[in-house]
């Protein structure tokens, strides 16, 4: 497929320390040429910090890193590129106003005096695509693309610099089922053309299906090294732990008595949602499953008033509620944890303490406004101990704290304000295997506590797993209602549109 | 075996934490409490600021007076003071050029006030239309959303204009009386009056900043707009308080000038043409992120006081003018890219 050789990787005794907090410690890895290369934790056990320091985007404090066998110092992602050492990141960061091609030949255009030769450029793309078998369309915006086709982009564009080494860094965390197969099938391709690709995700059944080794680590510590034909998804779990964390089974509710909390009748938002009437009683569950784009995310920010509505009523406790912002949705004791942590749920620069009370600063504040620092410490200190945030420093800047504890940390903010209605977006997307135990064992608890919750996600396993109702979204309407633990396949047609009628 | 073994050997006892190892050579392990680069990027400033105060003390014998230091912080109130509270607009994600065209103007029409209406009208006029200039600015940001880079550029433009239409393009003269001049030109306990003014607006806006609700809250808006938003901040009323207290702040340098000079000016030759770009690089030396989100005030008062000690200093050692703006622009360039460097790392 290339002439590009294997490229193997080692590291050896690598340490990386984050103020304070030791990120990786003495870690010694070999990743042979032209196989997939899994890298396993849990959050902050330093997967990614690894995957990081291959691709060039962070230096670590100790050991070296050699690329057949030469030895490397990568001060930035692009001197990694330039040595054939490509990364595809958790958070994509391409161009948005750049068209599929120019980003894809983005520094490396075919030139002559300085001028681009598009036609050239054009061909070459089309032996490109042609010879990988992934087909995108060349002239499509990227900032227009979905998360998938990003992705496609950004490994075009690393097989067009030739790169020999691609590290993926939880690419899959936010495809949809089908997205991961295609993506999954193309790695296949790569591997098959001579790539290395090192793999990293929390998704284990993801890496035993599609790595030939895998990487255990622990508290930015090696466990072990083996072939995946060593390893299963428990004994994963037991290096990644230290001792078998178990899936827990929660007492669901059925035709519950309740009061009503949250009753929403007849949401309407041009071109998003449509009609959307559902109820929720105090200490119920009810998940909202759906396909990407169903207007999922959307009815959440609808409710919350992070969006604006065009029509319909929402009513908190029987009284009926003008919701025009996110501070009228909370003062009608609505909590909202967004989709995305770092774009709408996190102040990174800030303190972990500062996170947690920033939602409700006035109760570690006197009267006239002045902060009682002691008391927010006490206050996030107490939280910190509940949810387990590792570690529980409430000083720390927060963008030093792993996925998962970053997620604990926005529960904590809405803990502070114990909310009537808990409006749950993704609550564990990037969240390693504990921290989602933890997580869907908290929503559970504020439940049984008398909150009525609204979850959303895209593991549909997770909404079956915590719903004591489930409903379908479907291009902006409900389309389907099913009690607890609803047939998983009955649930995925609805989704699809297949099967069954649909509700008016 | 002739390999000499460069360490202990196995078996032999060595007790832990005893540094005298095998062969008597100590081989302590190192964990020394270094000073790591994060420290650099945040204290750095003060420890450079130390430094070159120690180094002008020692270079000219006439530094290191009470009256020299204390003429370097009259002739620096009116910058410190929009500096400082510029830090508040920056900390919050946003920019304002206008620091300079909201100084003269406010300057101007507190003199107009003090000619047409009588001396007192000074005080409310110059502070109250700085008040209102920042609150334009803060609703050509918000509620039209222009970009407060260009919003501010064009606001000054304007503000500058309606000055040297008011003033025919010439100066006002105001009344020498003693009402209007005691705040520029007296002293209280041996301070002026400028002086004190400083020192009371930025232990003021270093407290909120640092201790209130209102302080935490621009911190987010700046870390995270949109975080501070589902938060349930209203955020457009928290950028527009920023450049209103930004221009009232502004409104007051004025008056203090003025009241110095016993003059309205509308001149940009003065302090009013370049107090926003220096406003502003007093804030990006002292370690305030320009993106937003980190920084104080304390930070701010150092970096207008680095700049306003390496002016005063050279003069004093007789280094030719245009070495202050070279070493001052290097200055800046130096404290934001070592910022970069360490958090790029």
């Amino acid at each position: 497929m290339s002439s590009a050789a294997a490229a193997h990787v080692r590291l050896v005794e690598i340490g990386k320390r984050y103020s304070g907090t030791t990120a990786l410690d003495n870690v010694s890895v070999v990743v042979a040429g032209g196989t997939v290369h899994g890298l396993v934790g849990a959050n902050g056990a330093g997967k990614s910090t690894l995957g990081k320091i291959i691709g060039g985007v962070i230096r670590p404090d100790d050991g070296q890193l050699f690329v057949d066998d030469r030895q490397v110092r990568y001060t930035s992602p692009r001197e990694a590129r330039i040595d054939g050492i490509a990364t595809i990141s958790q958070e994509l960061s391409p161009m948005p106003h750049m068209s599929v091609i120019e980003s894809v030949y983005f520094g490396i255009e075919p030139r002559r005096f300085g001028l681009v030769q598009w036609r050239q450029m054009r061909r070459q793309y089309e032996e490109l695509v042609s010879l990988w078998g992934f087909e995108l369309d060349p002239n499509a915006k990227v900032g227009m693309l979905r998360t998938a086709d990003k992705q496609k982009t950004e490994i075009l564009r690393a097989v067009a610099a030739d790169a020999r080494v691609i590290v993926m860094d939880e690419p899959t965390s936010s495809l949809t089922s089908v997205e991961t197969k295609t993506l999954h099938r193309m790695i296949r391709t790569l591997r098959e053309g001579g790539r290395t690709i090192v793999y990293v995700s929390h998704f284990l059944d993801e890496v035993l299906e599609l790595a030939d080794t895998v990487t255990v680590l622990r508290s930015g510590r090696l466990v072990r090294t083996a072939p995946v034909a060593e390893e299963t998804e428990e004994s994963l779990v037991a290096g990644m732990f230290g001792a078998a964390a178990e899936a827990e089974y929660f007492e669901k509710p059925r035709n519950l008595t309740t009061p009503v909390v949250l009753d929403v009748s007849g949401l309407h938002r041009k071109g998003v949602l449509r009609d959307i009437s559902l109820q929720i009683r105090s200490g119920e569950i009810v998940g909202l499953a759906g396909l990407v784009g169903s207007g999922r995310s959307e009815l959440a920010r609808a409710i919350s008033g992070a969006d604006p509505i065009d029509g319909g009523t929402i009513a908190v406790d029987g009284t009926a509620r003008a919701i025009r912002s996110p501070a009228d949705a909370m003062a009608a004791g609505m909590a909202f944890v967004p989709e995305s942590r770092k774009d709408d749920g996190l102040f990174l620069e800030l303190s972990v303490a500062a996170n947690t009370t920033f939602a409700d600063l006035r109760s570690v504040a006197s009267r006239l406004g002045i902060l009682r620092l002691a008391l927010e410490r006490a206050k996030t200190s107490s939280l910190l101990k509940l949810l387990s945030v590792e570690p529980p420093v409430p000083s720390m800047k927060t963008a030093n704290l792993s996925g998962g504890n970053q997620q604990k940390l926005l529960f904590a903010r809405w803990m502070l304000r114990s909310p009537r209605v808990l409006i749950l977006d993704e609550p564990t997307r990037g969240v390693d295997v504990a921290a989602r135990a933890a997580i869907h064992r908290l929503i559970n608890k504020l439940a049984a506590e008398g909150s009525a919750v609204l979850l959303i996600s895209s593991e549909i396993e997770e909404v079956l797993g915590l719903a004591h109702r489930v409903l379908v979204m479907r291009r902006g309407s409900i389309t389907r209602e099913f009690g607890a633990d609803p047939p998983l396949d009955a649930v995925m047609e609805a989704a699809f549109g297949l099967g069954g009628r649909t509700i008016e | 075996m002739t390999v000499q073994p460069s360490g202990p050997l196995a078996g032999d006892p060595v007790p832990a934490g005893d540094p005298a190892g095998a062969d008597g050579i100590a081989v302590p392990r190192v964990r020394s409490r270094r000073i790591k680069a994060e420290h650099i990027r945040d204290y750095g400033i003060v420890v450079f600021a130390v430094a070159l105060f120690a180094y002008f003390s020692f270079a000219s014998p006439d530094f290191l007076t009470w009256q020299n230091l204390l003429n370097l912080v009259f002739q620096n109130a009116t910058l410190g003071i929009a500096a400082c509270a510029v830090t508040y607009t920056i900390i919050a994600g946003n920019f304002d050029l206008s620091l300079g065209a909201i100084f003269v103007l406010s300057e101007v029409l507190g003199a107009w006030a003090a000619v047409h209406w009588g001396v007192w009208w000074a005080f409310p006029v110059a502070i109250g239309s700085g008040l209102a200039m920042g609150l334009i600015n803060g609703l050509l940001v918000t509620k039209l959303r222009v970009n407060a880079f260009l919003a501010t550029l064009a606001s000054a433009l304007t503000f500058g204009g309606i000055a040297v239409g008011v003033t025919g393009g010439g100066l006002l003269i105001t009344p020498t009386s003693s009402v209007f001049t005691f705040l520029g030109q007296q002293r209280v306990a041996g301070i002026q009056y400028p002086v004190v003014i400083f020192v009371l607006v930025a232990i003021a806006l270093q407290l909120v900043l640092a201790y209130t609700v209102f302080g935490r809250h621009l911190y987010g808006v700046g870390d995270n707009r949109n975080a501070a938003r589902l938060s349930g901040l209203k955020v457009d009323r928290i950028v527009i308080l920023t450049f209103v207290i930004t221009g009232a702040a502004c409104g007051l340098s004025g008056l203090l000038d003025s009241s110095m000079t016993g003059s309205g000016s509308s001149t940009t030759s003065g302090l009013g043409g370049s107090l926003a770009l220096l406003a502003i690089a007093g804030v990006a030396l002292g370690g305030t992120s320009i993106f937003g989100g980190v920084g104080s005030v304390w930070r701010t008062v150092l970096g207008v006081l680095i700049l306003a000690m390496i002016t005063n200093g050279f003069d004093l050692l007789a280094v030719p003018d245009y070495w202050q703006d070279i070493v001052r622009g290097i200055l800046i360039v130096i404290a934001v890219a070592i910022s970069f460097v360490v958090d790029r790392r």
